[in-house]
């Protein structure tokens, strides 16, 4: 029952922050109508009275003290980096 | 007879008693990796020059040093598990330049405390999403038993590694399925713990709440020592559980007498095959015969947690892989010229498709308008499926069933329709659901050859009577002293 359009598919990739081409678009559009579909099941239940659950051992906040610690180097921070300069990421232009 | 028959055990003694090396042990795996990796394509990434050291530094002040738990140990880890300088890919090749991570895993720093030796880091689905590591973006493991076969997902290199002798044990991780449904495809013996028993500091993660490091190994004593190691509150991982971690290796032997077995109908039915099913009835038999009693009970929202899984996991996902973006470590797009365009192409030249499809179906399950629709209905539907076990071991001391509804699959079978592909998953992923303890230990074979996993699930933190139960049916049968015929490895 729940088609998702090709424009929709389209809209999430960029939520997603991810270029799709065309024939990609139309292959989520399919693949993702049938998977949608498929989670339409969930559907038959009730489900109006149930606690939803988003973790299985029921934890609360976990706190502990705000300490500083050294943890890593600005230097180690970098080493994976694709791009830097001056001690800090670079990357291409934020503004036109 | 390779060296890794034995147990970790008997390895000790030897290596106490000077009759072993430990560098013998470490050279056995790269051996034995040079023998068959061409083949089952189980490693990503050998550790081989510093393991090699290593070893050499055991043997030289190992008598002295205050043996750790798993002294000389050789040990293969998924790639998702971070190790500090030693290149860790997720089987992304978004990742593929990720040469020099900054620190170890938790699991990682325990095992070097026990003295254990990283032999390598082993192939997986990409980003641990899939069942037959056909989704890594570097190449198919396959599986020992039959080489045309998937050695299932997605700790498909770790299963595989163990089940060909390349490494004594290895890590793999767990959200769906991902360490038992190998193991039993591999004919090797694989625990999911309890959701919080094992630190997820340093496991690249996929899906928060239900992602889990688990152990897999030939046998239920050495899976048992190795989760005694890796297993414990870390204060980087606020969701580890605070509790106490048993001996479990030291309580194996449990009279089977009384035990209570659940064996959910829903497990038994449509869509598993007669052989499997075959099996699981044979292993009933055993433990009959060994003095437990079973009965057949229902968990009625079974077949809703394919979608239930699929809905929350990819959810979470989407979330959790917002972090690779090109800017501070991995891949960068050089096509790009502004910064939106460098996340976008840095990303989907990155990402393989499967990840792309579960990116795009979190995203959707959690933008403005659907967000009730699908992700909150999922959470509640989790609820449901998570009550059904509450109930059962109301009256029950573990649950019994098979752990895959046939035994592997054939390379390039099924990785072109999502749905069927994630239908391979419908036993293991109500366990991830629920945060409760699953092993999948051997229990046959099919008419093919190909082994054949029982599932036993066990109630929160009860890995113990997991393990005894497990234990007691592995010393009753031998389908765990089987092993492939790979490049000339006679029985």
């Amino acid at each position: 029952m729940s088609e998702i359009s090709k424009e929709q598919v389209k809209h999430v990739a960029h939520l997603a922050r991810l270029a799709i081409t065309e024939e990609e678009a139309e292959m989520f559009t399919k693949q993702l109508s049938a998977i949608i579909d498929y989670a339409e099941q969930l559907n038959e239940l009730d489900t109006d009275h149930v606690k939803p659950t988003t973790h299985v051992l029921d934890l609360k906040n976990v706190l502990r003290k705000d300490e500083p610690k050294q943890w890593i180097t600005q230097e180690e921070a970098l080493k994976n980096a694709p791009d830097k300069k001056d001690g800090q990421f670079r990357v291409p232009s934020i503004l036109e | 007879m390779s060296l890794f028959d034995h147990k970790l055990k008997d390895i000790q003694e030897l290596l106490h008693k000077k009759e072993v090396s430990v560098r013998e042990l470490v050279d056995e795996s790269y051996r034995r990796i040079e023998e068959v990796d061409d083949q089952i394509k189980a490693f990503l990434t050998l550790n081989k020059e510093e393991a090699l050291k290593q070893a050499d530094e055991f043997d030289r002040d190992g008598a002295q040093s205050g043996n750790g738990a798993l002294f000389g140990m050789p040990v293969g880890l998924k790639d998702n598990i971070v190790t500090k300088g030693l290149r860790t890919t997720c089987a992304s090749k978004i990742l593929d330049n990720f040469n020099d991570p900054l620190y170890d895993a938790t699991v990682v720093q325990k095992l070097k405390e026990a003295k254990a030796i990283t032999i390598g880091k082993l192939n997986m689905d990409e980003f641990a999403m899939g069942s037959s590591n056909e989704n890594s973006g570097y190449m198919a493991t396959r599986n020992p038993w039959n080489t045309d076969y998937v050695p299932g997902g997605s700790s498909g290199g770790s299963a595989a590694a163990v089940a060909s002798r390349e490494v004594f044990f290895a890590l793999g991780s767990d959200t769906g399925g991902s360490i038992r449904q190998p193991a039993a495809f591999c004919g090797v013996v694989g625990m999911k713990p309890t959701y919080g028993l094992v630190s997820r500091f340093g496991l690249v993660a996929f899906a928060s709440s239900l992602d889990q490091i688990g152990p897999i190994t030939r046998t239920v004593e050495d899976n048992a020592r190795l989760l005694e190691v890796i297993a414990g509150h870390d204060h980087m991982d606020s969701t580890s559980a605070n509790v106490e971690v048993p001996a479990y290796s030291e309580h194996l032997e449990k009279d089977m007498k009384g035990l209570k077995i659940a064996v959910p109908k829903e497990y038994l039915g449509e869509g598993v095959s007669e052989e499997v099913r075959e099996a699981v009835r044979k292993a009933l038999k055993v433990y009959e015969s060994l003095g437990a009693e079973w009965e057949e009970v229902s968990l009625p929202h079974s077949k809703y947690a394919v979608a239930t899984y699929y809905l929350i996991a990819s959810s979470e996902a989407s979330a959790n892989l917002a972090r690779f973006d090109g800017v501070r470590y991995g891949v960068r797009s050089e096509k790009a010229e502004n910064m939106i365009d460098m996340f976008k192409l840095s990303r989907s030249e990155g990402f393989g498709d499967e990840v792309k499809r579960r990116i795009m179906l979190g995203t959707f399950a959690l933008s403005s308008g659907y967000y009730d629709a699908y992700y909150k209905k999922a959470q509640k539907v989790r609820t449901l499926i998570k009550q059904d076990f509450e109930n059962v071991f109301e009256d029950y001391d573990v649950i019994i069933g098979p752990t895959t509804p046939t035994p592997a699959f054939k390379v390039g079978e099924k990785i072109d329709d999502p749905l069927t592909m994630y239908a391979n998953d419908i036993l293991t992923i109500p366990v991830n659901l629920a945060g409760v303890p699953g092993i999948s230990v051997p229990c046959g074979f099919s008419s093919e050859g190909l082994p054949i996993g029982l599932q036993i699930i066990g109630r929160h933190f009860d890995e113990q009577t997991v393990y005894q139960t497990a234990y007691a049916f592995e010393q009753a049968t031998d389908f765990h002293k089987q092993q492939p015929q790979l490049g000339g490895a006679g029985k």
